[in-house]
Formats: structure tokens, C-alpha cells, sequence
């Protein structure tokens, strides 16, 4: 077990976190960040050092990823966080071994994780995120061959497809999802995101070249014995079968909360995402003092958005702890500022164009996948009496597994939202509690406190 | 499916057969690399179950790794040697 002390404690190695580790260290703070992958980079920048950038987004993140690298900050991988104390006690465990940090400042940027999707057999082994797929191609180079489907929404879907294809993958096609009239009421915010749409109609045009189908479709069911075999799905009315042998789910990405929610930070909701994120002020701090988001978790802006609001929340750390004063911190984030709204500009237009599908499902479609908890026992738990999730657990052990929600908090929340009459919002989400995630009896063995 | 390029440098045991792994690798992309997409069996009814998300969140490709349950196979490296069996229940 290793014990130390530091001004910050960032957790999450994206974006944020790297921008923020980088400007807190110039400012002064002694700083550690721990994440639990085994290198920097986050989702976006995943493995970017091994696999090298191939764009200028990707060179914008290997510079911030060596000049992180070059700052001091004390770094440990393979490091997940499973316990903070409201007196800055982080818990975290690597190799097997539970350790324990004290810091002043805890800067949460611990990103995002897929909407889930449930529909009729995504727990069948062959389904997928396609976020999944992505780590997979960025780490392990793998990429999908043979009767590789699509089905969802949002800009990742587009983005894998084509990085699939460029990397030699075959893609059997895409089931597009999303809502046809959306597009008219994404029309009016198109100006503002004209950049990104730019480049999701590259991404686009790469992928019909490649001559992959692109269907608009409703309905999918994922089938098979023991393993995906075919999906079915109906365009315009009619069924239709494909075989199929990896089917990639997506549905655009939340505010991980489960650390916040575990530490009592209030959250809010966030309509056009039908979800929750932490309520945080100019500076990224929470409701608990001294437990700062920075970056996606925060509310969803990409990457350079993120790396942004990692500077201020590093500028806001700074100043609290008393290493800057307000004029400075106040003018050192003002580019930081713009560069955040300017990199926020296109949300309208992708909100509102990739708004989460309507959550429906068949009573026998699992929503919990580690208690294997179907909709139809939520809704007759609500018939019993049941009026919220924290209750649902009780009645019917949704959201009590391994993942502790991660996998169905937003749906669990849709299904008894709708079954009471009532919109989410109303619903009280789950009331996580650490440890974050399971730990073996030798790792809590081996804090000695 | 999916398929990559060359390049194996090292092999780890999976329910008694061995999988080719690159250093890079987690547990769980080696196995799929391999055509392994089940992992495990659920406590509840039994179900196959394997990697979902890739990122350490859902818990659901968890396996015995070196003996150890309830291991997540994603965010295991591949190492020479490890003995990873399918979790039942």
C-alpha cells in the first residue's frame, strides 16, 4: 500500500484530465493522476501514443499527452478509484493492492459511458456496443469482418464505420435509427455546427463508398441460440432478416455519475440528453466543496471542450488553494473560456439531430443486465406499489449488480417513469454508494487505517 | 466477427486452450480476436455472457483470471501465461 498527499487528485487520464494535470502543474499544485487504463488519452485519444495520429485533432492530442507527460504531475495507471471521503481521502486500488491519497482539491473527469440501448436480445454474446468496437480497434486493432451490423445513432456511428473502413474492416451495413423529422428541427442550429457537420458528412461519404448500406430501420431484435445468429428489423412496416454474427449497438453517450451521485453532489437534469449530470459552477466545482468535473462528465462537448474546461477547472483550483489570485485566474481562463464555447456551438444542432430514441422496450426485454431484470417487472413492480428506483431495488434487485447501474440507471428510469405517467426527471436516479465497484477481501485488507 | 493483421507475440490459456495475444492486448479483445465471445455464465439463469462495453464499466465479461472470480477481462492485460477459464455463476 503507497499513502501520499498532493494540492490535486484528478481522476481520468482524457482530455480533461490531461489538460487539467498539465495547467495545474504549471501552476504549481503537486498533483496525481490516476486512471484505470494503462495509458493516457481517455476514450478519444485511446492508445494514441502506440497507433500515432493520423489527423489534426489526434496531433492536438499527442502534444497535450507529451507536454502532460513533461509537467510532473505523479501519474499512476492501472489505477481505479473506487472510494472518496468528503476530507479528500481518495481509495484506489492497482495490481491488487488497495492505496490510499490525501488531497485538497479531488477534480473528477472520469468522462462518459454509452447510452445503454435495450432492445430484444443485446445481452446475446455477438452484441456490442460500438464504443466497444472502438477500444477494440484502437488497442487491439481488431476490426470487424464477415456479418458485422450497425444499429443506433449519433455521431459514433458514422466515426467507427469509417475508421473501421480505413483500417480494412467490412462493415455488412447500418441500421440508421435515428428520427427522420429531427432533422428538420436540427436544420435551424445546422449554421453554428457547420464545422462538425463537415466532417460527419466525410465520415458519412467514406462509408457509402465503401459501398456499405445504410438502411433506415426500426424495430431491431438481435436472435440466436446461445449467440447472435441473425437480427431482424422492419423498414417501412416490413420485417426483415439478416444473418449476422456482431451486431454494434449505439445510442450517444451520458455523464458517467457515479462517483458524484456517490458523493452527494447534486446533479441536474439535462433534457436534451434525457439524463443526468452533476450541477457544477463556472469553475467545474459541485455542490460538495472541493470535488470538482471536468470535461464529458460534466456535460457533453467532445474533446475540445474538454480539454478546455480541464484548464479552468485547474485555474479555479489554483486560485482556491491560494497559488493565483483572482485577476489572474480570471484572465489565464478567458481563452479557455472561448475556446469552450466555440467548441460547444454544435451541440444544438447534434442534440437535437441524434436525440435519444424513445425508450419502449417489450415487457420481456432485459433492462438490468447483471440481475436480469426484464421491463415487464418493473412495470409490475410499479403495479405493486413501487414508486421509485431506489424502491425498484428492493422489489426487484434492478440496478443491484456488479455495475451498480451503470447499465440501466437511464432506462430503469424511462420504463417506471413511463409506467408511473410520470417524465424521468421526477425519478429520484439511483443512490450509488462506495466502493464504486466490487473489491476482493486481500485489497481492503491491505489499508491500514 | 472480427479479424487483425499478424503480430503474436505472446499466448495465455483460455478454459485449457491456448490464445494468441499481442502485448497491447487486454484479456477480452484477445478472445474476441480469437472468435471467444463468452466469458462467462450469469448467476440468475444461466445465459452466456461476454465483453459488452470494453471500457471496465459493465462487468460483464468478467472471467477467473489465475484462479481470481469476478475478474474483468477487458481491463486485464494479456500476459504470458495467464490461465483465464469461463466464470460459472
Amino acid at each position: 500500500m503507497t499513502r501520499s498527499e498532493a494540492d490535486l487528485v484528478i481522476v481520468g487520464a482524457g482530455p480533461s484530465g490531461l489538460a487539467a494535470g498539465t495547467e495545474a502543474a504549471r501552476l504549481g499544485l503537486s498533483t496525481v493522476l490516476l486512471d484505470e487504463n494503462r495509458a493516457p488519452g481517455g476514450r478519444i485519444w485511446q492508445a494514441l501514443e502506440a497507433r500515432g495520429a493520423t489527423d489534426p485533432d489526434e496531433a492536438a492530442g499527442l502534444d497535450l499527452i507529451r507536454a502532460f507527460a513533461a509537467s510532473g504531475v505523479q501519474t499512476h495507471y492501472g489505477a481505479g478509484v473506487w472510494g472518496i471521503e468528503p476530507n479528500g481521502t481518495v481509495f484506489w486500488s492497482g495490481g491488487g493492492a488497495a492505496n490510499t491519497l490525501r488531497a485538497r482539491r479531488i477534480l473528477l473527469a472520469t468522462g462518459t459511458t454509452e447510452r445503454p440501448m435495450p432492445i430484444p436480445g443485446w445481452t446475446l454474446p455477438g452484441v456490442m456496443t460500438v464504443g466497444a468496437a472502438q477500444i477494440a480497434l484502437k488497442t487491439g486493432g481488431l476490426v470487424p469482418d464477415g456479418a458485422t451490423w450497425i444499429a443506433g445513432q449519433g455521431p459514433l456511428v458514422v466515426l467507427y464505420a469509417a475508421q473501421a473502413i480505413r483500417a480494412g474492416g467490412r462493415i455488412a451495413g447500418i441500421l440508421d435509427l435515428s428520427d427522420r423529422s429531427a432533422r428538420w428541427r436540427a436544420l435551424r442550429h445546422l449554421l453554428a455546427a457547420r464545422a462538425d457537420a463537415r466532417q460527419g458528412l466525410g465520415w458519412l461519404w467514406e462509408v457509402r463508398r465503401a459501398g456499405v448500406p445504410i438502411i433506415r430501420a426500426s424495430g431491431p431484435r438481435a436472435e440466436g441460440d446461445g449467440g447472435l445468429r441473425h437480427i431482424v428489423f422492419r423498414v417501412n412496416g416490413s420485417l426483415c432478416w439478416e444473418s449476422a454474427d456482431l451486431l454494434l449497438l449505439h445510442d450517444g453517450v451520458i455523464p458517467s455519475i457515479q462517483l458524484t451521485r456517490a458523493l452527494g453532489c447534486a446533479h441536474v437534469w439535462e433534457e436534451a440528453r434525457r439524463c443526468w449530470r452533476p450541477q457544477t459552477d463556472a469553475w467545474g466545482e459541485t455542490t460538495v466543496p472541493g470535488i470538482i468535473v471536468a470535461g464529458d462528465g460534466a456535460g457533453v462537448g467532445g474533446a475540445k471542450a474538454a480539454v478546455a474546461s480541464g484548464r479552468i477547472a485547474a485555474l479555479g483550483c489554483a486560485h482556491a488553494l491560494g497559488f493565483i489570485d483572482r485577476a489572474r485566474r480570471d484572465a489565464e481562463a478567458a481563452p479557455a473560456r472561448a475556446e469552450h464555447r466555440r467548441a460547444m456551438a454544435s451541440r444544438p444542432f447534434i442534440d437535437t439531430l441524434f436525440a435519444p430514441r424513445p425508450v419502449d422496450p417489450d415487457d420481456s426485454v432485459l433492462i438490468c443486465r447483471c440481475e436480469e431484470v426484464a421491463a415487464g417487472q418493473i412495470r409490475a413492480a410499479v403495479k405493486l406499489g413501487c414508486s421509485g428506483l431506489n424502491q425498484l431495488k428492493a422489489y426487484t434487485r434492478c440496478g443491484m449488480g456488479p455495475c451498480q447501474g451503470r447499465m440501466c440507471g437511464t432506462t430503469a428510469a424511462e420504463v417506471l417513469a413511463a409506467a408511473r405517467d410520470l417524465h424521468p426527471r421526477t425519478v429520484e436516479p439511483y443512490r450509488t454508494r462506495f466502493p464504486a465497484r466490487p473489491l476482493t477481501v486481500g485489497e481492503l485488507a491491505g489499508l491500514d487505517r | 466477427m472480427f479479424r487483425r493483421g499478424a503480430g503474436t507475440p505472446l499466448t495465455f490459456v483460455f478454459d485449457g486452450r491456448p490464445v494468441a495475444a499481442r502485448e497491447a492486448d487486454s484479456v477480452a479483445s484477445a478472445l474476441l480476436a480469437a472468435g471467444i465471445f463468452v466469458t462467462r455464465e450469469t448467476p440468475v439463469s444461466g445465459a452466456p455472457r461476454g465483453p459488452w462495453c470494453m471500457m471496465g464499466a459493465c462487468f460483464d465479461c468478467v472471467a477467473v483470471v489465475d484462479g481470481a472470480r469476478g475478474v474483468r477481462t477487458c481491463m486485464t492485460p494479456a500476459r504470458e501465461g495467464l490461465r483465464v477459464d469461463t466464470q460459472r455463476g
